[in-house]
């Protein structure tokens, strides 16, 4: 598929998606369908659909401890094995998951120090690439985190605290959140790297673009909810606290951004299960990963092994038995 | 002069422009060097595998059976049932690139089907059209598509141009492991009688025979006593050979190519010269005489199949535990998969050295113990009596073999070996040694000769890192510890840095080795003189 | 060579070279393309650093005029001939890189060229080329010829014991 037609696919559809919120309450005032009703489809869709595919992936077997060795492995006492990289043990796999999930391990070998040759530098778009994950992921959390006062009657102090260090500099008023901007400018990011690298290009489906358009406008049309057309928060918590009591009301006055803002949100939360995105889950149950590396020391059972047609020394030593006889070789009968 | 008359180079390559149409519309293109010829019908009719025919990779017609898509499709199914890494595999990669640059053909060639995410792809495509629901509805859209004919010429080629090396691997942030995929990819080309005969005929020639050239027992003992015979002139010493000795206590199993082919002959001469100076109670075996397993390259019902017959020759023969040699992919098999498919082997005993009393801990449970950990501790122990100074003449590198690096984290022993044996050891760059090296270009079964281009393409940056130390530090001679290295190696260094000899670590320590009663060496397992130089000239 | 062309071609030196240099890497797959123009270190990259430094060889080694010896260029020339040789080249594609310059540098300098009436020197500049064309000609040549040679001598090596075995158990000479 040419590249920018699944650019050009994706944009459409994530600004069909705007349009429809926009038409749904502006021209029809379908608010209560936009403001109640698809939200909690979306959650619906979001936890039956999560907790459908991991339990779809954890119900399949791992017939064979595979994990890929990222550094020595454990074997003479005198030689220094590589706790993380190839574990032996329950701590050193859970350390590894955690570096992988936290540090984004694997992603920053890239970085590793090069032998640097001759007048040329070096590129580093991989060492990009890792910071630009590590941004979008954190700025991603510190966001959702900070949204969590919306949906506490008291807001918990660390969210607060979130809040202020997140808010810090104070830039223009409303403070706009250094998140936001890590946010922004990580999805930008990751976006421009699609379009500009050509085997980045060539290798990236409309289901590449899509997610990351769809995230960028959430957060677009968060950032223009608070600096540009401000919507009263005490209306937005009086939503939210409905929803989580299940007697939702709408409040009267919220603007049309944030339905666009909400329906985004509830496509992404229903899109999740059926996408990419599962990565978040599915990196935990990867077996090249989450195994330690004692392939050879401890027992490892594949609950569907089956007997194989072999051929046995016996038949070996009946079509050989004389010429073996001849050369010397002992043999079982004579 | 008119400056217009002169070709210009988009004129003067017609059919070169590299193809602007997106990957899923791009048909491979089966150019001579780059494809491995497929496999006899004999050889299928063996080991009764489906389909069994004469056919052409280059032909229209691939002589398929007429269900060939309901098959694959069937035999897809199934594996996603049964192997979570695939079903995983196929789900969550995002497509961030990051293995992209890390896989030697693509490095080699810039072919974009060889970035890893596009080889998994050509699987994925398909994955997404039959057992995903949004994939079904979306279409094209979703990066779905059919499984027609192109596509299945498409797997052929690109999964017997994987090495299933698993550098890919090392960076993917979720352990996306290449390998898997063209291991599965290749199961499913098996189902409908799509193989290469490099692969299918060792496999074969195994099975009946138990090593992959397909020598019969008597074979096999004239060719060792050959290596006797040899080891006799450049030492005077005859050294044991047990074969098939029952109750002996150790069982060495390594690859036969190092029986037949140099340069792993002067590996399989410095096995026999340290198991002989040991005085070590092992045996050979004709039956268990292959260590290598092709069956890695076809299927895990293949795999299990060959390797059966390693627990079966060591039950029978009574030996306490097995010492494996050095081999690459064998030791993927010895250490990941043989213990789960045809273990427990109770009837064995945990190793110990019967040298050093060394317990091997790591091995407890297969009983198998890598000839590098042995070694290794034998030195370390002080068992061994060397003389590094007699390969003064070679100025060392290691290359570390993928398996044995990324499978089995075996990468200080050899280089402990190898420190007290030479004194001249020089590594290659750091981002291609250990976890990150380069493969070969020749694993998986592709080490014939009809792929050659392939080859010397998907070696070339292993080659370049060793031009580089060579460049640096006059290094001639490339250790590793693999057969298949040893071949391919070869062939390329010929290639790329023709004045590097490839060679084995227990070549070197047979050089090194001080034997009890040897009379003066001055000929090392290659029957050249230590010193490099002619031998009239140290009168 | 003039002196006028010699000025201009080292002046316009790195334009000529980074526009041959392109020429060179369009005749890879996109994709292909920007990984090997990348500027990652010659072990990650060892395609494009093995054309990027040759040609910057092999231009320096042009502009050497008379005094130029042949073998000093060998091996630069061997660096890129070699890897195409073995990609998915026909051999008119292997060694077509070398007349790029030529429309590196006509493209480059061609007001210049026009201005300065420097077309017959650049003729004798341009059989120099020529001749580097013909030296990549043998060397592709050598490059495949190894193939074959290294396809021989494997297939000797894979069975090389089996066969010096059964020479020595048949009283036949071992070497023929």
């Amino acid at each position: 598929m040419n590249a920018w037609f699944s650019v050009f696919t994706a944009l459409v559809a994530v600004i069909a998606l705007v349009l429809l919120a926009m038409l749904g309450v502006e021209t029809i005032g379908l608010k209560s369908i936009f403001g109640v009703i698809i939200p909690y489809v979306a959650f619906v869709i979001f936890f039956v659909g999560v907790a459908y595919r991991i339990i779809g992936w954890a119900k399949v077997p791992v017939p064979f401890r595979i994990p890929t060795t990222g550094g020595q492995g454990k074997s003479l006492p005198w030689i220094k094995a590589s706790y993380t990289d190839a574990p032996w043990t329950t701590l050193g796999v859970i350390l590894r998951m955690a570096l992988e999930v936290l540090l984004f391990r694997s992603l920053f070998r890239n970085t590793k120090a090069e032998v640097r040759e001759g007048p040329r530098i070096t590129y580093a778009s991989a060492q990009w690439l890792w910071l630009a994950g590590i941004l979008f992921h954190y700025s991603f959390l510190t966001i959702i985190l900070r949204h969590a006062r919306f949906f506490f009657e008291n807001v918990p102090s660390f969210v607060e605290m979130l809040s202020s260090v997140d808010g810090f500099f104070q830039i223009l008023v409303p403070t706009l959140f250094l998140s936001d901007l890590a946010f922004l400018a990580a999805v930008t990011y990751l976006f421009l790297r699609r379009v500009v690298l050509p085997q980045m290009r060539y290798i990236s489906l409309p289901a590449d673009y899509f997610p990351l358009f769809l995230i960028g406008g959430i957060g677009i049309s968060g950032v223009l909810m608070r600096q540009v057309w401000k919507v009263d928060l005490l209306k937005v918590k009086e939503l939210t606290m409905g929803w989580f009591t299940f007697h939702p009301v709408v409040p009267e006055g919220l603007g049309t951004i944030f339905y666009v803002h909400v329906f985004l949100v509830s496509c992404l939360l229903a899109y999740i299960p059926f996408s990419k995105i599962m990565h978040m889950g599915g990196v935990f149950l990867s077996p090249t990963r989450n195994l330690a590396n004692v392939n050879r020391s401890e027992r490892y059972v594949n609950p569907w092994n089956y007997p194989v047609k072999v051929h046995t020394y016996d038949e070996y030593e009946d079509e050989f038995r004389e010429k073996m006889k001849e050369a010397g070789i002992p043999v079982d009968k004579e | 002069m008119e400056l217009d008359k002169l070709p210009k180079p988009e004129e003067m390559q017609i059919d070169l422009t590299p193809p602007e149409s997106g990957w899923m519309d791009t048909p491979v293109n089966m150019r001579d060097g780059t494809y491995s010829y497929p496999a006899a019908a004999k050889n299928l009719k063996i080991l009764d595998m489906p389909n069994p025919r004469e056919w052409s990779v280059t032909a229209d017609d691939w002589k398929l059976p007429q269900n060939w898509q309901e098959i694959i499709l069937e035999g897809f199914k199934e594996r996603l049932e049964k192997y979570r890494s695939f079903k995983l595999f196929m789900d969550i990669c995002v497509r961030c690139g990051a293995c992209a640059d890390k896989c030697h053909f693509f490095i080699g060639s810039g072919d974009p089907k060889n970035m890893p995410v596009l080889r998994a792809e050509l699987l994925r495509s398909v994955y997404r059209k039959n057992f995903s629901t949004l994939g079904r509805m979306l279409g094209r859209f979703s990066g779905s598509r059919e499984l027609t004919l192109p596509v299945l010429k498409e797997w052929f080629y690109y999964f017997f141009q994987c090495t299933e090396c698993r550098r890919c691997s090392v960076y993917c942030p979720y352990g996306i492991d290449t390998a898997e995929v063209t291991m599965i990819g290749r199961e499913l080309l098996n189902l409908v009688g799509l193989n290469i005969n490099w692969v299918i005929e060792p496999v074969a020639n195994c099975f009946r025979t138990g090593n992959h050239l397909g020598i019969p027992p008597h074979g096999l003992i004239d060719m060792w006593e050959f290596m006797v015979d040899d080891i006799e002139d450049i030492t005077g010493i005859k050294v044991d050979l047990p074969v098939n000795k029952k109750g002996a206590e150790i069982l060495f199993v390594t690859p036969s190519g190092d029986y037949f082919a140099d340069p792993g002959t002067y590996t399989c001469m410095g096995y026999l010269m340290l198991f002989h100076e040991l005085g070590l109670d092992y045996t050979w075996s004709t039956y268990a005489s292959e260590g290598g397993n092709f069956g890695l390259f076809t299927s895990h019902e293949m795999i299990k199949r060959l390797n059966a017959k390693i627990y079966a020759e060591a039950k029978r023969l009574g030996v306490k535990w097995i010492i494996g040699g050095e081999c690459g992919h064998m030791w993927r098999v010895m250490h990941q998969y043989m213990e789960t498919m045809n273990g427990p082997a109770d009837f064995l005993e945990e190793p110990v050295s019967p040298i050093t009393g060394t317990k091997f801990e790591n091995s407890k449970q297969t009983k198998m113990v890598h000839i590098t950990e042995f070694t290794s501790d034998l030195i370390r122990n002080g068992k061994l009596k060397l003389d590094p100074s007699r390969n003064d003449r070679f100025r060392v590198t290691y290359h570390d073999s993928c398996n044995p690096a990324r499978a089995a984290g075996l990468m200080e022993e050899p280089r402990y070996v190898l420190r007290n044996v030479v004194n001249n050891f020089f590594e290659m760059p750091e981002n291609s040694i250990r976890e990150h090296t380069y493969c070969c270009g020749g694993g998986a079964g592709l080490g014939n000769d009809e792929n050659l281009d392939m080859r010397m393409r998907g070696g070339f940056p292993r080659a370049n890192a060793v031009r580089h130390v060579r460049d640096k530090h006059d290094v001639n001679r490339l250790i590793c510890m693999c057969a298949i290295d040893r071949a391919t190696l070869t062939a390329l260094m010929h290639y790329w840095a023709p004045d590097v000899e490839v060679g084995g670590i227990h070549e070197l320590l047979a050089n090194a080795l001080i034997m009890e009663g040897e009379h003066e060496r001055k000929l090392d397992l290659r029957g050249e003189p230590f010193s490099g130089e002619e031998e009239d000239e140290d009168v | 060579m003039s002196q006028t062309l010699e000025h201009l071609l080292l002046k316009k030196r790195s334009a000529i070279l980074k526009r041959w240099l392109d020429l060179i890497f369009d005749t890879y797959p996109a994709d292909g393309r920007s990984f090997f123009a990348s500027r990652r270190n010659r072990i990650a990259n060892p395609v494009g650093g093995a054309i990027v430094d040759g040609v910057d060889k092999l231009f320096d080694w042009l502009m050497q005029g008379e005094k130029s010896d042949v073998r000093d260029i060998c091996v630069f020339l061997d660096n890129i001939v070699r890897i195409r040789a073995v990609q998915e080249f026909s051999a008119s594609h292997s060694i077509g890189f070398v007349f790029f310059l030529k429309h590196a540098i006509r493209e480059t300098l061609d007001s210049e060229l026009r201005k300065e009436q420097l077309h017959e020197d650049l003729l004798t500049f341009e059989s120099k080329i020529d001749s580097l064309a013909l030296l990549a000609f043998d060397n592709y040549s050598q490059c495949r010829e190894q193939l074959h040679q290294i396809r021989a001598a494997e297939i000797r090596n894979r069975t090389s014991r089996l066969l010096e075995r059964a020479c020595q158990k048949y009283g036949m000479p071992s070497e023929w």
